[in-house]
């Protein structure tokens, strides 16, 4: 006789060759009715645990969601007084930005973008890397500590203050004042002609010279504090690792290369992907302290997208700085994510 | 035994001891300079004589005209307001989401996740962000000041409310929340503590230097910041709510050449060594609350980081 596979929700009943629903399945039927009703049940068990989220999404909704909102400038057409009066303009403003009159100013600034996360990239990384190899190797306790103390600190100088303590040191004569003190030094090593002709300018204000100091800067505030992450990873490095490899022969050279360098590798990735995730949102801050308009001598080099969308203020050039900058943003996104998937591939880690 | 240093360990071992000594010293040279120029000659300071100690005659006279300037401690108690009770409201919301978040049984917690994490990856940007902010004092000063203009209203709580937030503080938050052992939770609540309770009286306790970094996080980049206060008061027009930062800025741009385009009609004090002298005093103390309290929480701070960790 043909019977029908169906265990898994039916009985069958051999003496007279009828199905009748499982047990089991009677108990998932109840449940899935039931669903809802758990569902608010524990909802309402755990009430006090979901009106402790609401402080601070509601805070997220109002000052992280709803900028998201105001891009909606950026498919509207800019020469209204209300943004309700708005006509939409399709993709309009991104054609100016892209290739039309306001390409000359988002191209270079864009480029900019780029080449300072890089070279910031490029420069700053290996850094803290470098000082957290090197303070392993000071055993005093006591020495260790003073020296770290010095190198974090800077991070928690702000912006203000690092931005006119590097304008002071890199000073032109302006006003009648001296050029700065690092600037002198320079002027004193260096036979350079461009560096001598421009150093009354102050050699912060110059294209040639702004993206080295804003970099130089940067490593300063930033690759002390960065160490923290890299110098955990290498003291957690076994002894027995670096008897194990003394033995075996190997100079402090070889024990770089085949003990800490694969001990840190993971937490190097990650950080790695941090960075380039952030790749396209440089400091607006610190660029904007720098060179806050078009007068200044470093504008050509220091304009990122960000400040180039910060100058442009009234409505209708407004709506091409959304546009510009929102592209600047999604690019950044796809970076992170981009880098994120790369990385959980090739070696397990992964940031989110 | 102890073991005889190959060449190359020594080798090593010098340039990392010559490179970290040049580094650190490198890292508080800055801030040498300013204390130096503070109390040095103000011919001194126009001439860029100042090296690294006090050059010329000393003087102290920079020193009490900050110390006299009722504008910069005006800015310096917006400064200190925003600071404290900034920092409270940001921690308040971060930790209670935080604990939320770390608890496996609440609902849709991959999607509370991922709204608190997709604001790391993207920013609507400086003009929307600004648009909104504008928009937000419009709305504040329709309930409290009723106008819709945002000037009638104390921006100092549009900067408090609105600003220094930061996502990657609630994730460390959050993970630090979920290495407290389950245990405890449970046998607290056996012995009926409410949830409020178990936050406060278990699991902050157990993560105090989390909860220490963050607030340190939280406080630092509130005492730094500049560009948001700027923008919002400066639109407004409101400058006796301007933090400390916005000030200094300020002060440096008009009567000093730092920032470029000096012009000495405009200047409020016409010595530019004088005035430069006397910005850098203000650098000084601007910084003397963070170099104060940055001894106690390093240590705090360290530990923090490693603990929170990245993971998901």
């Amino acid at each position: 006789m043909f019977k029908l596979k169906c265990d898994d929700f039916l009985d069958y009943d051999e003496a007279t060759g009828t199905y009748s629903m499982s047990a089991e399945q009677q108990v998932r039927d109840e449940t899935e009715r039931n669903k809802w009703k758990t569902t608010g049940f524990t909802l309402l068990k755990d009430w006090r645990l979901y009106l402790m989220l609401v402080p601070m999404i509601l805070v997220y909704v109002l000052w992280k969601y709803l900028p998201m909102y105001e891009l909606t400038a950026a498919f509207r057409y800019g020469d209204f007084p209300t943004s309700s009066d708005r006509p939409w303009a399709g993709i309009n403003n991104f054609q100016t930005v892209f290739v039309g009159d306001q390409a000359v100013y988002f191209w270079p600034a864009f480029r900019n973008t780029f080449i300072t996360a890089f070279y910031g990239l490029l420069f700053g990384f290996p850094m803290p890397i470098i000082l957290a190899l090197f303070f392993n190797e000071v055993k005093s306790n006591i020495a260790r500590s003073i020296m770290q103390v010095c190198v974090y600190l800077p991070k928690f100088i702000s912006t203000v203050i690092v931005t006119s303590l590097a304008m002071a040191l890199f000073a032109g004569s302006e006003g009648g004042t001296s050029v700065g003190v690092i600037s002198r030094l320079l002027g004193k090593i260096s036979s350079s002609q461009t560096l001598h002709d421009k150093l009354n300018d102050g050699l912060i204000y110059t294209t040639e010279y702004f993206r080295s100091i804003y970099i130089i800067t940067d490593i300063w505030e930033h690759a002390g504090y960065d160490s923290i992450v890299f110098f955990a990873a290498v003291i957690a490095v076994s002894p027995t690792s670096y008897e194990a490899a003394q033995i075996d022969g190997a100079g402090k050279m070889a024990q770089m290369r085949y003990v800490v360098i694969p001990s840190i590798l993971s937490t190097v990735i990650i950080m790695l992907i941090m960075k380039i995730g952030g790749l396209l949102s440089v400091g607006y801050e610190k660029l904007y302290l720098l060179c806050p308009g078009s007068t200044y001598g470093n504008y050509a080099v220091a304009t990122v997208v960000s400040t180039w969308a910060n100058n442009l203020s009234d409505p209708i050039n407004q709506a091409y700085g959304i546009a510009g900058e929102m592209t600047n943003n999604l690019i950044g996104m796809i970076l992170v994510i981009g880098a994120n998937t790369i990385a959980r591939k090739a070696s397990d880690v992964s940031l989110y | 035994m102890k073991r005889k240093m190959e060449v190359s360990e020594l080798i090593f071992k010098i340039i990392a001891y010559f490179f970290l000594i040049v580094f650190a010293a490198m890292c508080i040279y800055p801030l040498i300079f300013a204390l130096s120029s503070m109390f040095s000659d103000w011919d001194a300071v126009k001439e860029s004589k100042v090296v690294l100690w006090p050059a010329g005659k000393l003087q102290l006279d920079s020193f009490k005209y900050v110390f006299n300037s009722s504008r910069f401690w005006v800015s310096y108690s917006n400064t200190l307001f925003v600071t404290f009770i900034g920092t409270i409201w940001c921690l308040i919301y971060s930790i209670l989401g935080a604990y939320a978040l770390s608890k496996k049984r609440i609902m849709g917690r991959h999607g509370w996740n991922f709204f608190l994490v997709f604001t790391m990856w993207f920013s609507a940007g400086v003009v929307p962000q600004f648009l909104n902010y504008q928009s937000t004092g419009k709305v504040m000063s329709t309930i409290f000041a009723g106008s819709t203009n945002m000037a009638d209203i104390d921006l100092k709580w549009l900067i408090v409310i609105a600003m220094g937030m930061n996502a990657t503080n609630i994730v460390l938050l959050r993970n630090s929340f979920e290495g407290v052992p389950s245990e405890i939770e449970e046998a607290a609540r056996i012995d009926g503590a409410t949830e409020l309770q178990i936050l406060t009286k278990v699991y902050i306790p157990m993560s105090k230097a989390t909860i220490a970094t963050v607030a340190l996080f939280f406080g630092i980049s509130r005492w730094n910041g500049y560009f948001w206060a700027y923008k919002v008061t400066g639109a407004a027009g409101q400058s006796y709510s301007w933090p400390v930062q916005v000030y200094m800025r300020d002060f440096i741009q008009l009567n000093t050449s730092l920032t470029g385009n000096y012009n000495q009609d405009l200047a409020d004090i016409p010595n530019i060594g004088e005035a430069t002298s006397i910005a850098y005093a203000m650098v000084v103390f601007a910084m003397v609350p963070i170099l104060v309290i940055y001894p106690f929480i390093q240590k705090y701070f360290a530990k923090g980081v490693n603990m929170g960790g990245v993971k998901e």
